[in-house]
């Protein structure tokens, strides 16, 4: 694994205590299947977010609950199980009525794309599928959370 | 020649070798490899020594086949997963499968009842039916298995916290079906330490699951002597990432747990030893997956017989049914998985295996709709019938390559071996979070092996299509919930609730009193309590197992 | 929203982004920690450390239960470490206590270490302050225990736990890493596994050699996962706080606390006055190059550049 110079990353992170990414990685519901979301955490680690992992079987609530105590910027779900249609309009919902509204809502996994795309117009972000690049998922944070959230 | 002269002829062949090559190659990311070696010759095996490491199949070490005559004997059943929906819909998918060919039914069942929910409990909601059949009711079973006579099938089933109250169910058909215990023959799952590692499908933490795992040995010893009690999977560990030796290892590991948790609650090992089967992932690397097969029965042999000392043969013979690696497939260009599937198949048909299912190639998205099955099934039957794949039994057995791939295998397994035993055990290890973080860090790294191309996955970093057109796959219907809910409502509305409140208390008693509990638990299912129910008054007594925060 | 306001309220929203600013350091999160300050400390505030794998999380979400049933509100910081290579950090100690995230008594967060050498960011102490003003009873701190942070634990909190397990290797390992000489209350968790007596017992036996002052030190055995034990630790905590308060020793220890608290802000102000501008870098340079073409002395370029900083 490469690794940056630490001085460097240290130093930014002490001295101008700059603004981290901070992201909730969730695995809503009854699905065991956490290879991708440790994947993907491990991953966004390494490109210096701080990523809160919820570990397995949460429910909505749980989610959304730890996104706000949390202040996360991003909450990424990882949904293998084929209950996405309920589960990420769920706590979609959930952030509303927190008053979440600019935080990120996206997430991964077993996604067909006419369930994807409905999802989006429903005001989810976007939905990465399997073979899905890490570096790609990275991208899109880095673009995305700061136009959403003004802070 | 002498070994003298054989060294320099080897050398003159690696330089003339060295000199032409050009292109970099795609490194399939496993362990063993890394050697830049590309030719095996004699020298290679040169302290192999046949009667010790090979010997014959179906005799001890095992490491050419389980069984003396393997294929020509019987050929590999051909048992494909299934199970979706309502009992109704997976009736009619089992019957389908048998009238095209299919020797054996495997079960799947959905998060719910794999978890210990009823459907209609709030955490089972958008979950009814989806990655399996929905079982919380004797009512569900008898629907499940309608029409089709129990001992006249073997039947697998793919759960494993809640394989106590799955097989109670099976029973109390048996029983309705008049067919006694000794003549049904099947697989229950049941291996809840690859759980721990891999699948992370629990209720209880691992001690109280060791309990009620030993539980249903020693009953199914004494009553139901034709089922394998514990299939002891290594398939997930590797789908979660895990590399083939991790694999290999933590499989055996795990038998070896259940093995000294046996002996421990007093059953003698030449009793239940002979039905522990075991169930191995089959995945892209080739050669590396025959010998893991391989490897596999001889270090089982090894441990059974020196070890533990068990005297009958059948202690020894490892039996393992195969999957084709899930993980391996992709999700763009589809039909590219028929192929992959197919060579699956075949590194696991000359690695020795008893049954075999193949993926459909829809399977990286849905659960596989019936023409893609019917694929999956057929890619078995001409590998049966059209290559001349079983007219010889370990056909590449002697291979310089395959031997030493063999024997590395095994040293690395040992190798994982003792430091799993320098913690403790598998439990304790477990606890810790070790297997669990090893095959994170292996997922983390085959994930940028892929993304910096160190690996060509192609289709998906390489021969990429763009506006590939999606393949109709198989949507559950959101109906099977409501129904599915709506049948679990009235089953609890029709029975005596003081009966079934009764035989939950008497399961209770007995985890508390330390006696078997598959008798209650019967009893149980046959007052009509359901799956959720038993669960909760376990959950109550036994606590309720949640991830280490380990940190990988 | 008034965030000052929120969490005074104890609005679980504005707790949450009152410590995001603190821990960023913005002016917002200065005006909010100046809104509360005349709310703070009234909680106890508990560091709970130990070698991984003890079982600190399963303490903590049992210990949070007994506080909970009792009716009290509490908070709870997880600390773990920012990696040096990345500046990221994986925050994984929800994965055993996230059943808290329904109940509107407790509030979690996941705090990085940010590269702080002690172990503890600066904003960890501004987090507990945050919660305690928002009304909490108890705030707990959990860190790992390796390294530097024991100290810094210590230095924070009203009394630190300690816990071991008998799988946590020798019981005199703990001792040489310097958690005996910090602990307040020594727990050994999962204490039905074999080993728990050996670890007792080794303890004591290293407490007999040590400090004298730790000679005293309570040991308790517990069961986190079943929750065996942990009432007992609740009623032996307090009984600690209780004597010291009695004594005076409390006030005391809060006082050197607070002392190392304001030297580590203080120092850390002026840090980023002297190198947190934009234009550090420039007049580090410019400064650098008048003392290579000699026409000032190294201590007097670097004295220039804390004047003008602190001007």
């Amino acid at each position: 694994m490469k690794a940056k110079k630490p001085a460097k990353a240290v130093k930014a992170a002490t001295t101008r205590g700059p603004r981290k990414i901070r992201v909730l990685v969730a695995k809503p519901g009854l699905d065991g299947h956490d290879r991708g979301a440790k994947v993907v955490a491990a991953a966004l680690r390494d490109a210096g977010f701080e990523v809160i992992y919820t570990g397995l079987h949460q429910t909505c609530e749980n989610i959304v609950n730890a996104a706000l105590q949390e202040d996360v910027d991003a909450v990424c779900v990882s949904i293998l199980s084929g209950a996405h249609m309920t589960i990420l309009p769920e706590i979609h919902g959930l952030m509303k009525k927190k008053g979440m509204n600019d935080v990120l809502l996206c997430g991964g996994g077993i996604i067909p794309d006419d369930d994807a795309k409905e999802l989006n117009g429903q005001g989810v972000g976007r939905l990465f599928g399997p073979g899905a690049d890490t570096r790609d998922i990275i991208k899109y944070l880095n673009e995305t959370i700061p136009k959403l959230r003004k802070r | 020649m002498t070994d003298a002269e054989f060294k320099r002829v080897l050398r003159d062949w690696e330089t003339a070798a060295a000199k032409a090559a050009k292109e970099q190659r795609s490194r399939f990311p496993v362990t063993l490899v890394p050697g830049e070696k590309i030719l095996y010759t004699h020298e290679d095996l040169k302290d192999f020594d046949p009667d010790r490491d090979l010997g014959v199949p179906g005799r001890y070490p095992f490491t050419r086949g389980p069984y003396e005559n393997m294929y020509h004997g019987k050929l590999w059943t051909m048992r494909m997963f299934a199970g979706f929906g309502t009992a109704r819909d997976t009736n009619q998918r089992f019957k389908y499968l048998l009238e095209h060919g299919q020797t054996g039914l495997s079960t799947a069942f959905d998060m719910p009842t794999l978890m210990g929910y009823d459907s209609d409990h709030a955490r089972s909601k958008g979950e009814v039916g989806r990655e399996g059949v929905a079982i919380c009711t004797l009512q569900n079973m008898e629907t499940l298995f309608g029409g089709i006579p129990l001992d006249q099938v073997s039947t697998s089933m793919t759960i494993n916290c809640t394989a106590s109250i799955a097989l109670a169910m099976y029973l109390a058909v048996a029983d309705e079906q008049k067919v006694p215990y000794s003549r049904l023959r099947g697989t229950m799952q049941n291996d809840m330490l690859k759980e721990y590692i891999a699948q992370k499908e629990w209720i209880f933490p691992p001690e109280p699951s060791m309990r009620v795992i030993v539980d249903m040995m020693e009953f199914c010893a004494d009553h139901v002597p034709k089922f394998n009690t514990i299939s002891i999977s290594g398939y997930h560990i590797r789908e979660a990432g895990s590399t083939s030796v991790q694999e290999l290892a933590y499989t055996l590991k795990d038998g070896l747990t259940y093995v000294d948790y046996g002996i421990k609650r007093g059953i003698p090992v030449d009793k239940f030893a002979p039905r522990l089967s075991f169930f191995f992932n089959s995945h892209m690397n080739f050669f590396e997956e025959i010998a893991k097969f391989r490897a596999a029965r001889r270090i089982w042999a090894r441990h059974l017989k020196e070890h533990y000392g068990a005297k009958n043969p059948e202690s020894w013979r490892l039996r393992f049914h195969t999957q084709t690696a899930g993980c391996s497939l992709s999700a763009q260009q589809p039909e590219n998985n028929i192929v992959r599937t197919a060579i699956e198949a075949l590194a696991a048909v000359l690695g020795g295996t008893q049954s075999l299912h193949t993926n459909s190639m829809d399977e990286a998205l849905a659960l596989p709709t019936e023409p893609a099955v019917k694929i999956a099934l057929r890619t078995q039957q001409i590998l049966a019938h059209e290559c001349g794949l079983v007219d010889v039994i370990d056909p590449l057995a002697g291979s310089y390559f395959i031997e030493d791939l063999t024997n590395r295998m095994e040293r690395e397994c040992e190798a994982i071996f003792t430091s799993i035993d320098d913690m403790g055990g598998m439990v304790p290890a477990i606890e810790r979070g070790y297997p669990q973080r090893e095959i994170a860090k292996a997922a983390s790294q085959f994930q940028r092996d892929l993304e910096e191309k160190r690996y060509i996955f192609v289709g998906v970093n390489d021969h990429v299509e763009k506006d590939e057109k999606p393949l109709p796959i198989l949507k559950i219907d959101p109906r099977v919930e409501r129904d599915q809910v709506a049948e679990v409502r009235k089953f609890k509305e029709k029975r005596d609730n003081g009966a079934a409140k009764r035989k939950l208390e008497a399961i209770v008693a007995a985890a508390k009193n330390n006696t078997n509990m598959m008798p209650p638990i019967i009893e149980a299912v046959k007052a009509r309590a359901t799956l959720g129910e038993i669960c909760d008054v376990l959950r109550k007594e036994f606590g309720e197992w949640r991830e280490p925060p380990i940190y990988w | 929203m008034d965030l000052g306001q929120g969490v005074l309220a104890g609005d679980p929203l504005a707790i949450s982004r009152a410590i995001t600013a603190a821990e960023n350091g913005t002016p917002e999160g200065r005006r909010i920690l100046e809104h509360i300050a005349p709310k703070i400390g009234n909680a106890r505030r508990i560091g709970v450390t130990g070698p991984p794998g003890v079982g600190k999380s399963t303490a903590v979400d049992a210990l949070t239960k007994v506080l909970r049933d009792r009716g009290e509100r509490v908070g709870v910081i997880a600390v773990d470490p920012t990696s040096p290579f990345t500046g990221g950090a994986l925050l994984g100690d929800r994965i055993r206590m996230n059943r808290m995230a329904d109940d509107p008594g407790v509030f979690m967060r996941s705090m990085a270490t940010r590269g702080a050498a002690g172990g503890l960011s600066r904003a960890t102490q501004d987090a507990a302050d945050l919660l305690d003003a928002s009304g909490c009873q108890a705030v707990l701190i959990e860190t790992v225990g390796v390294g530097q942070s024991e100290i810094e634990i210590a230095r924070a909190t009203d009394a630190v736990l300690v816990l071991l397990s008998p799988e946590s290797g020798d019981g005199i390992q703990a001792m040489k890493s310097g958690l005996m000489e910090i602990a307040d209350i020594i727990v050994i968790n999962k204490a039905d596994r074999p080993g728990s007596d050996k670890i007792e017992y080794e303890i004591r036996a290293a407490m007999e050699l040590g400090l004298k002052s730790r000679r005293n030190t309570p040991i308790l055995m517990t069961e986190a996962f079943r929750a065996k034990g942990i009432p007992e630790l609740a009623g032996e905590l307090d009984r600690f706080l209780g004597e010291r308060r009695k004594d005076g020793r409390f006030a005391e220890r809060r006082r050197e606390n607070m002392k190392l608290r304001l030297r580590a802000i203080a120092e850390y102000m002026v840090h980023r006055e002297l190198w947190g501008r934009d234009d550090a870098g420039e007049r580090l340079a410019k400064a650098a190059d008048s003392v290579l073409n000699r026409s000032m002395s190294s201590y007097a370029a670097a004295e220039k550049l804390v004047t003008e900083a602190l001007k």
